[in-house]
């Protein structure tokens, strides 16, 4: 098992996230979260990539407790996280903010070449807008942005949180069949998204998040065809 | 007025020469800053205690009277800024270590961090006052002082010429260093966005230190600039010239380095022609009526941004 979250509660403040959030990710998936707004899906990532603490519960990663772990540490341990929305350096350029990526692992000149054209390869745009500051690119050109450098750290696990938001309905499909791509090249990727429909499509496995709380997990497939789950989340009545 | 006229290029002078001093000073307070949205006020400390240092070294090593060779007092100017950028350094880190690292720790509330930096700062220099001297202190001079050229008929010393010269050199290499290097650009990514920054795997904590360290180098470059320029240090000599530092600063747009540079040119440049135009005495009213002016049509200073947005 690559990640397995525990019995998860995280807080903010007295406000309570997750009421005991479990699941695992085996090592080459694809894991989809799903849920509505507020349901705890970013609260879980945070969990993960250790910007949250946990409250209660436990995190493995890798064969190892990671509950404790600083954010930074993660990240060497190879866990990265695209965040939600334009989490980018803004005053940084687009090459500038790929670097940051390596921060962690720092390396050589040729190495850094080559894990920028795949990069690159993923995402043209970027390419040629590499010297532009990331602050001034548009939303979908951030969103590319966020997950380019969250792969520049070469991750065992790649973290997306709602990598379709604010995307045009060309680009979200683009963007999906991208993150099929990453994990055909070796990357297990846990996603969390509001696209059930999209996500579900291309996930192995997925979990629903309500308020918190699990209370739907299965197969992608399966799951799309659920007809509570199609009610709820695919907009079909 | 035909004073301020007739003077016009010795003032430029001068003013730029004490500009420099305010700008490496300034420094210290936009990149601690821009990182954690604090002001240190207890960097006027760290600035006197890098006096000190340069003082000591250069009681110790240049107490024997003379014509020393040029290249002896460069290594000596050498060895008393290396000596006062050690300590400047240090206290800059004791600082952070002891008066804001455990407030972080704790989540306190910011206007805690403002109460310790205050502490911080008279605690240090009452304790350089009380364990040192209260008096006055001199310190050798080591250049003699020599008109180096005449531009536009006013003389131009080469002690101002070192002054601008080696303050130009400090501030560039902290430039290249924040936007060339990997640790650089953490610092940048955690004053942009501290959460991101941890995502990629940037020790905060690590870069705070950084942060109070360059800012603590900058500092003690310029307490052994002051002590060749002026001849002397004193316990509070940080008071007045940290707060005319942080005026350079906000002036120029706090968080903004290459606005440190500006706020502290124009500042030494505004008290200089202002002290011209109404009198000496009125020096320090000058410097602070501008600062009020300026934020009352530019809020953010002059170059705005901050260390995170500023390209810079
Ligand atoms: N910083 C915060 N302070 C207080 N409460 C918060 C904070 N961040 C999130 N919450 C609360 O925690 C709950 C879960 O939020 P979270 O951001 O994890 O939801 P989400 O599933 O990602 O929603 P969305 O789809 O809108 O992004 C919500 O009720 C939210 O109001
Ligand atoms: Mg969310």
């Amino acid at each position: 098992m690559l990640l397995e979250i525990t019995d998860l509660q995280v807080f903010y403040g007295r406000i309570q996230a997750l009421h005991g959030v479990s699941l695992y990710v085996a090592q080459g998936e694809i894991v989809a979260l799903i849920g509505a707004n507020g349901a705890g899906k970013t609260t879980t990532m945070r969990a993960v990539s250790g910007l949250r603490p946990a409250a209660h519960g436990r995190i493995r990663f890798d064969g190892e407790d990671i509950t404790k772990l600083r954010a930074d540490l993660r990240v060497r341990r190879g866990i990265s996280q695209a965040p939600e929305g334009r989490g980018i350096f803004p005053g940084m350029t687009v090459l500038e903010n790929l670097d940051m990526g390596t921060y962690a692992r720092r390396p050589g000149r040729e190495q850094r070449q080559q894990d920028l054209e795949r990069v690159f390869g993923l995402f043209p745009r970027l390419k040629e807008r590499r010297m532009q500051v990331a602050g001034t690119m548009s939303g979908g050109e951030q969103q590319m942005l966020t997950i380019g450098r969250a792969l520049m750290a070469r991750p065992k696990l790649l973290l997306l949180d709602e990598p379709s938001m604010g995307l045009a309905p060309m680009l979200i499909s683009q963007i999906f069949s991208i993150i099929k791509e990453i994990n055909g090249q070796g990357v297990t990727v846990l996603v969390v998204e509001q696209n059930a429909q999209q996500s579900l499509s291309i996930a192995d496995r997925a979990y629903i998040l309500e308020t918190g709380l699990i209370v739907t997990q299965g197969k992608g497939r399966d799951l799309l065809a659920d007809p509570a789950v199609k009610a709820a989340y695919l907009g079909v009545a | 007025m035909k004073f301020l006229i007739d003077n016009f290029w010795t003032l430029t002078s001068t003013g730029l020469t004490q500009g420099a001093i305010y700008a490496l000073i300034a420094l210290g307070y936009t990149l601690v800053y821009g990182v954690l949205q604090l002001i240190n006020f207890a960097h006027s400390e760290v600035f006197m205690v890098g006096s000190f240092f340069a003082m000591w070294t250069l009681n110790a090593l240049a107490s024997h009277e003379g014509h020393a060779g040029a290249l002896l007092i460069i290594g000596l100017l050498v060895l008393a800024g290396i000596a006062a950028m050690i300590g400047s350094g240090i206290t800059a880190l004791f600082v952070e270590f002891i008066a804001y690292r455990p407030l972080r720790r704790r989540n306190a509330p910011r206007l805690v961090f403002l109460i310790s930096a205050i502490g911080a700062s008279i605690a240090i220099s009452e304790a350089f006052g009380i364990f040192i001297s209260r008096n006055i202190l001199p310190v050798p001079q080591l250049v003699q002082p020599k008109v180096v050229l005449t531009l536009f008929g006013s003389q131009i010393y080469n002690m101002q010429v070192i002054i601008v010269a080696a303050s130009i050199v400090m501030m560039v290499g902290l430039d290249q260093f924040i936007r060339r290097t990997r640790l650089g650009r953490g610092v940048r990514a955690v004053a942009q966005d501290q959460d991101t920054a941890a995502l990629m795997g940037v020790n905060k904590d690590r870069v705070i230190a950084l942060t109070f360290l360059l800012g603590g180098l900058m500092a003690g470059g310029a307490a052994l600039l002051y002590t060749q320029q002026f001849g002397l240090t004193r316990f509070n000599v940080g008071f007045l010239l940290g707060i005319k530092a942080f005026t350079a600063a906000v002036l120029g747009g706090i968080g903004n380095l290459r606005g440190a540079l500006l706020g502290g040119l124009v500042l030494g440049l505004a008290e200089n022609y202002g002290s011209a135009l109404v009198g000496s005495q009125w020096r320090d009213v000058v410097a602070f009526v501008l600062l009020i002016v300026i934020l009352m049509f530019r809020p953010t200073g002059i170059l705005g941004e901050s260390l995170g947005k500023a390209r810079a």
